[in-house]
């Protein structure tokens, strides 16, 4: 009975030796050998805007972003001004990506002459593989002067008046290789307000989405929820925009639609005065540009 | 019983020497290359695994896509999002035999010419291929080097005609691997 045992065990040894590919048992040998890796998420959106607000994304450590935000008027303002296209609104944006978790930026609006500059900290980053992580959390934060004349001759003009702050924490996901999707309360605090039935403290929550339909044309929708009754004598909406993001090599190009004059996040967040409804849409488009500063070690000695 | 211990004994010896012929590395270098009018792209990994064993001829590569390294950033992410798609294939894997193993002393130090045949994986799609390259041995260590062209659209990797120019349709690709024993009781 014994023997009968061993012999079983031999055969079956011999067997499962004998048969399995021994290229097959290497292949295993180095997968064993293979330390599982962090697999970060990449390109959850293809630049540091969803539409007109910011997205989870920095840009890569070491590389530079010039951004240019273009909004024309209104549609609604009719022939005489040719539907909007007579006017317009721009941002010019420098930002950096120092970390991969780290990035800065500055930016010069034209509405009301207003520089902004902002931090944005990756806390988190989606990722699988050694670390599974199924979110990133993108921590924003920006300050934004307004620097034209001092308009109102009745009250003070202080610097600090002219300060308002935006701070934002962004939950992306990347759902599959197609679909990402990001979710923003956010939180504006401005410090001179036009009346004292208006808050400083304004509270939004925004919803951003990204639809792949090709390897290098995705659909972009953004949604700014503002909380009612907290700006009171200005007329004050949510915003929503919708474009489309082509990619070409350095360049990502949007084209879209929006309810949202302003091209910084304060702006955005409290001077929105008009809505789809009654046609005050601006059609706009962000080109940004992204160069490479510092260079990867391993290519720093070539050239 | 004792027979059982002298049976797994003696397995266990065999399976020992079967493996004391085997070299291996995690650390193997890969570097491609592609030169058109507009754009030269570069990029180097340095985590290949590789695995040959001297009695056989086997010899097996597993690359990690994701760890090759550009120099611009977006480069990268171009090439694992729309190139390799490196989330659905995240290895680049060969399977095959040095077929002259024969002509190759360990015991001796030089350098021979060896040609390799088997199945390259990129992209989910496998090719038979056949490559020339060398072996240098030294001090019981093996350098494997080779250097070949890969056909991108061998692998279905398809490059829009918006970029045709920046991207060449072949990549020049050089294997640079230092092999060491592989040795099982330290592990």
């Amino acid at each position: 009975m014994k023997n009968l045992l061993y012999s079983t065990i031999f055969i079956f040894l011999a067997l499962f030796t004998g048969t399995a590919n021994a290229q097959e048992d290497m292949m295993n040998l180095l997968n064993k050998q293979d330390k599982p890796a962090i697999d970060y998420t990449t390109a959850t959106f293809k630049t540091t805007k969803v539409v007109v607000g910011e997205s989870s994304e920095n840009p890569p450590t070491g590389n530079m972003l010039f951004l240019i935000t273009h909004h024309f008027g209104a549609l609604n303002t009719g022939y005489e001004n040719l539907f909007g296209l007579k006017q317009a609104t721009i941002r010019l944006g420098l930002e950096y990506g120092v970390t991969d978790w780290l990035g800065f930026g500055v930016g010069l609006n034209t509405l009301q002459n207003t520089w902004d500059g902002f931090l944005k900290i990756k806390a988190l980053r989606q990722s699988k593989g050694a670390r599974r992580m199924p979110l990133t959390l993108t921590i924003f934060g920006s300050t934004a002067i307004y620097t034209t004349k001092w308009s109102d001759p009745s009250r003070k003009n202080y610097f600090t008046s002219r300060i308002s702050y935006a701070s934002q924490l962004i939950i992306a996901r990347k759902f599959g290789e197609r679909f990402s999707f990001q979710l923003a309360p956010t939180y504006v605090h401005v410090n001179l307000v036009a009346t004292p039935d208006d808050h400083n403290n304004i509270f939004a929550l925004g919803a951003g989405g990204r639809f792949k339909i090709t390897q290098r044309v995705s659909i972009n929708a953004e949604y700014y929820y503002l909380f009612p009754n907290q700006i009171k004598s200005t007329p004050a909406y949510s915003s929503f925009s919708a474009g489309i993001d082509i990619e070409t090599g350095g360049h990502v190009f949007q084209i879209f639609l929006t309810n949202a004059m302003g091209e910084n996040l304060e702006t955005i967040i409290t001077q929105t005065t008009g809505t789809w409804f009654n046609g005050n849409i601006f059609l706009g488009f962000n080109i940004s540009r992204i160069f490479t500063i510092v260079k990867p070690k391993q290519f720093r000695k070539t050239e | 019983m004792k027979k059982l211990i002298i049976l797994i004994g003696c397995m266990l010896f065999l399976s020992f020497t079967v493996s004391a012929q085997k070299f291996i590395t995690k650390t193997g270098h890969i570097k491609f290359f592609s030169e058109s009018p507009l754009e030269k792209i570069e990029a180097h990994n340095r985590q290949v695994n590789a695995a040959l064993d001297v009695a056989t001829g086997d010899f097996v590569f597993k690359v990690l896509l994701k760890s090759f390294e550009f120099e611009k950033a977006l480069m990268q992410e171009h090439f694992n999002e729309n190139y390799v798609e490196s989330d659905k294939f995240p290895n680049a894997t060969f399977m095959g035999k040095v077929i002259n193993i024969k002509d190759v002393n360990i015991g001796k130090d030089g350098v021979y010419d060896v040609v390799v045949e088997g199945k390259l994986t990129i992209h989910g799609v496998t090719q038979q291929i056949s490559q020339k390259g060398s072996f240098e041995v030294k001090q019981g260590k093996i350098a494997v080097k080779a250097k070949f062209s890969i056909l991108l659209s061998d692998y279905g990797i398809k490059i829009p005609a918006a970029v045709a120019n920046n991207i060449s349709k072949s990549v020049e690709t050089s294997i640079d691997a230092n092999l060491d024993l592989f040795n099982q009781t330290s592990r």
